[in-house]
């Protein structure tokens, strides 16, 4: 037509650009948390997305080998538990409360940690270690996953950042 | 949103996100006109993941990419290889398929 009047909306749609890469911070090795940082990389590389995950602070119980199948679910202050505080801190609420959860997960076809991190790398994510929390935590390499690409500091972290359409998220 | 799309001498309908809505419209010429919009050089083992897709969509079995990972056919790493910018969903558009929902 030729009196059509151009809609802004779907003009500034049209110059959307995708998102490039994805870069995560995974600082909790609570399993939810670790969970979500993982799907999150998996489903960037999914959609052609570059991604990398830095694991710092209790994060990196995530791919310290002797740690990672044993993460739990908070079952102390986590009011999405609907537990009450006091029973959630019972010895075997956690325990408990995480094997139900992995049962789950593994309804849906989500993998176990160490599995989802054999996923990832085989994917093309990078994943990193943070130094100054390996220091604080008295970790060496030989004690993290086999197919870590590094350890980075944050500053080496952020220069692999750079670029337009990068997204930096936190967990 | 349908839409009517022409692959060589076929007309297939197609979803807006460009997935074949029957897989019995797919012929090997289809996907090969469809690899070349998604920028994809098919060789024989591209055509081998696509049989294995085709395959399993016929069963009804959900594809993730843990599945294609685990089915012998093709490795995770390779999956990628073959289609770098989204394996499962550039696969699944290539062999006719819909779009997978799965997030692994």
């Amino acid at each position: 037509m030729e009196n059509t009047i151009e809609n802004p909306e779907t003009k500034s749609m049209g110059n959307k650009k995708s998102i490039k890469k994805m870069m995560l911070i995974l600082s909790k090795a609570t399993i939810d948390n670790v969970y979500a940082c993982f799907i999150l990389a998996n489903g960037a590389r999914m959609e052609g997305i570059e991604s990398e995950i830095f694991f710092t602070f209790f994060g990196l119980e995530a791919i310290t080998k002797k740690k990672l199948e044993k993460l739990h679910v908070a079952t102390v202050g986590n009011p999405g538990m609907h537990i009450p505080t006091m029973l959630g801190g019972l010895p075997g609420m956690e325990a408990l409360a995480t094997k139900m959860m992995k049962s789950e997960m593994e309804k849906l076809d989500i993998p176990p940690v160490g599995e989802f991190l054999e996923i990832l790398s085989a994917s093309g994510t990078r994943l990193w270690a943070c130094k100054l929390a390996m220091d604080m935590f008295h970790l060496n390499k030989d004690q993290l996953i086999d197919d870590l690409d590094g350890v980075l500091t944050v500053g080496d972290f952020y220069e692999r950042a750079q670029g337009d359409r990068t997204h930096l998220m936190f967990i | 949103m349908i839409i009517e799309k022409t692959y060589g001498d076929l007309c297939v309908t197609c979803n807006e996100q460009g997935y074949l809505i029957d897989l019995n419209q797919w012929t090997k010429e289809v996907g090969s006109e469809i690899a070349k919009e998604e920028g994809i050089a098919m060789t024989d083992r591209h055509w081998e993941v696509i049989n294995y897709l085709q395959d399993q969509s016929r069963k009804e079995v959900p594809l993730s990419i843990r599945r294609v990972g685990k089915s012998g056919i093709v490795s995770i790493k390779e999956f990628y290889h073959l289609f770098p910018k989204g394996p499962l969903k550039i696969s699944s558009r290539i062999a006719g398929i819909p779009k997978p929902v799965s997030c692994i």
